[in-house]
């Protein structure tokens, strides 16, 4: 094996390397440089002012209502989506029961399965265009729907009014991710053994108590990496405010990355959206380790 | 090599697993298919609102891209009174659906070979190789994972201006190349550390030289890792927004989830509904009819690149 080594390593390695060095590495610590100067993209002279832009970001209200809202995507988008992908997970893979206290997935548990996952195929701008007009005011389903049997007055402009678009986004980015976290579960509770459940369902255990009792100690882990792979998506969530919202209604959908790309390709901030990038760094690094070790739970060894 | 096939029979075991327990609920008598179905009426009942909730939207675009704009406008939840055909042929070449479907190809083509190509010559030489700074390496490409891709937003937009790479499709392969390794390697390193040694050693030792043994030997075995990854970058540079968003910026080098959000912005001006109906279709459907027919290794793929 050591016979020519080093061509091998330098022709395997070395590509990757510069290219992952040069539109990766290097933009990564640039922005760290960037975010100490007062540069404004279009004139290429700048001076370094040290950390006068995060001074800044302490008294600029968008940058923490984009943050706010970055939090509550950040509390609401896990709990609801893991709560929905359990509860519907639960429901195709041990929701059913023979008559001898067999337990089963329901039939047909291969369809739902597959209409569920869909979603997560498309990509978020066709996601985000296409629930802009479910939410359209005039055409759209959700109004037409609601009119349809004589609920006119909850027909909102969803993505219009400062009140519902939060939650209007909210929304979709469930509807996105909940089929994903039901085909994740659904694998994992196929490993628990069958006859655990089969046991709680002879002991006249009710679903719900199988749920909690069981299947969530058992799954904590895959839990676990769903929390901390939402939270990451909800502390970005950047794509999809783009296309539906771009951060209105008077900033009602603003999300730090969208700050970041207003005041850098709108204001031509660089600096100061450079250092909008390095909080949110700093903000996503402690929230993965931070929901990482606060879920952190004595692993249960099957078999 | 467990681990290896563990990964590699993901899918058929799943199936494995599935069906008994269908089997279990269609066989039995009558009585206890009665008896089943009135205590699945409740489960079945949350898990159909959820279908639809899911099914609905979908249907409702290709529904829609069949209909003139008073319909959309007038009875959305109505069927179209015609096939208006004309309606894909109007996104295709007016809603430059077709420019952005060709753009997108061209730019996949690239960036994926070469996401291939390189992710799996650089975690094939940190999984086999030993070497001064060859765990550092390791980490420079696994941190990448760290970093959301908004922070290089605005050094990313100077450096690939500088090499005059902006507004380029070969710029996007380079870049969703670059963005694409850290994951890519991440997982193939794992992958081939389960690859036996001994094969590589027998090729060794019938004069088959490092290069030959890594195409001819060590990439064939290492495909079921290299499907994975494959359909998860596939899916991921497919649908790839944010890249294109800050690099692109004239119309006729769109890619196609960019040439949507922006259709969607500019038919909302301009009111032509069914032609955003049909282009959304358009944009939809290829995904789909490639999920409907390999859902199984798309579901396995996906959640595996998940869990590791």
């Amino acid at each position: 094996m050591r016979h020519g080594k080093y061509p091998l390593l330098a022709a395997f390695l070395l590509p990757p390397l510069a290219l992952y060095g040069y539109f990766v590495v290097s933009p990564y610590a640039q922005s760290f440089l960037i975010a100490m100067t007062d540069w404004q993209g279009l004139s290429p002279a700048y001076e370094f002012v040290g950390f006068d832009n995060f001074k800044r970001m302490v008294g600029d209200e968008y940058v923490w209502n984009a943050l706010l809202n970055n939090l509550w995507l950040l509390v609401l988008l896990p709990l609801l989506t893991i709560a929905l992908g359990l509860f519907l997970a639960t429901m195709l893979n041990v929701g059913g029961r023979g008559g001898r206290s067999t337990v089963t997935g329901v039939r047909g548990s291969g369809l739902y399965k597959v209409i569920y996952f869909a979603p997560q195929m498309l990509s978020v701008s066709i996601v985000g265009v296409l629930w802009a007009e479910v939410y359209n005011p005039r055409s759209g389903l959700v109004n037409s729907a609601l009119r349809a049997v004589g609920l006119d007055g909850l027909a909102k402009v969803w993505l219009g009014d400062p009140a519902y678009a939060f939650w209007a986004v909210l929304a979709v980015m469930v509807w996105a991710n909940v089929g994903f976290y039901v085909v994740l579960f659904g694998a994992a509770m196929q490993s628990v053994p069958r006859d655990i459940y089969e046991a709680a369902a002879l002991d006249g255990s009710s679903r719900l108590n199988t749920l909690v009792r069981i299947t969530i100690p058992l799954l904590w882990d895959t839990i676990q990496v769903a929390w901390v792979y939402l939270a990451i998506l909800a502390l970005d969530g950047f794509a999809l405010i783009h296309v539906m919202t771009r951060g209105g209604p008077n900033f009602s959908t603003d999300v730090v990355g969208l700050r970041l790309y207003t005041e850098a390709f709108g204001d031509y901030k660089w600096g100061y959206a450079s250092a909008i990038g390095v909080v949110m760094f700093f903000v996503t690094l402690s929230v993965t380790v931070l929901s990482l070790r606060l879920t952190r739970r004595e692993r249960i060894e099957l078999s | 090599m467990s681990e290896q096939t563990a990964v590699a029979e993901r899918g058929p075991q799943a199936a494995q697993v599935d069906r008994p327990g269908q089997n279990v609920t269609g066989e039995p008598g009558r009585g206890r298919k009665a008896l089943d179905g009135t205590l699945n009426v409740f489960s079945h009942a949350f898990l159909v609102v959820w279908g639809l909730l899911t099914a609905l939207p979908l249907l409702w675009v290709v529904l829609s891209s069949f209909k003139d704009d008073a319909e959309i406008l007038g009875d959305p939840w109505g069927l179209p009174s015609a096939l208006r055909f004309d309606n894909f042929a109007r996104a295709w070449t007016h809603g430059h659906i077709g420019q952005y479907f060709v753009n997108t190809g061209i730019v996949l083509l690239g960036s994926l070979t070469l996401t291939m190509l390189l992710g799996a010559t650089a975690a094939y030489a940190l999984a086999r190789y030993k070497f001064l700074g060859s765990r550092l390496v390791y980490f420079v490409f696994v941190g990448g994972m760290m970093f959301p891709v908004v922070l290089a937003f605005v050094p990313l937009f100077k450096i690939v201006g500088g090499v005059g790479l902006r507004d380029t499709l070969p710029g996007l392969m380079l870049i969703y190349t670059a963005y694409s390794l850290p994951f890519t390697v991440f997982f193939l390193t794992a992958f081939f550390r389960t690859l036996p040694d001994a094969v590589a050693e027998a090729a060794y030792i019938d004069g088959c030289g490092p290069f030959r043994t890594f195409f001819r030997v060590m990439l064939p075995m290492a495909k079921p890792g290299l499907i994975s990854v494959g359909i998860f970058n596939f899916l991921g540079h497919w649908n790839q927004y944010l890249l294109p968003v800050v690099l692109i910026t004239s119309d006729e080098k769109q890619v196609l989830a960019q040439g949507l959000a922006n259709l969607a912005i500019s038919e909302g001006y301009r009111g032509d509904y069914s032609r955003l109906f049909a282009g959304l279709t358009l944009a939809m459907l290829p995904v789909l009819v490639v999920y409907a027919v390999f859902q199984r290794q798309v579901q396995s793929g996906l959640t595996a690149g998940q869990m590791k």
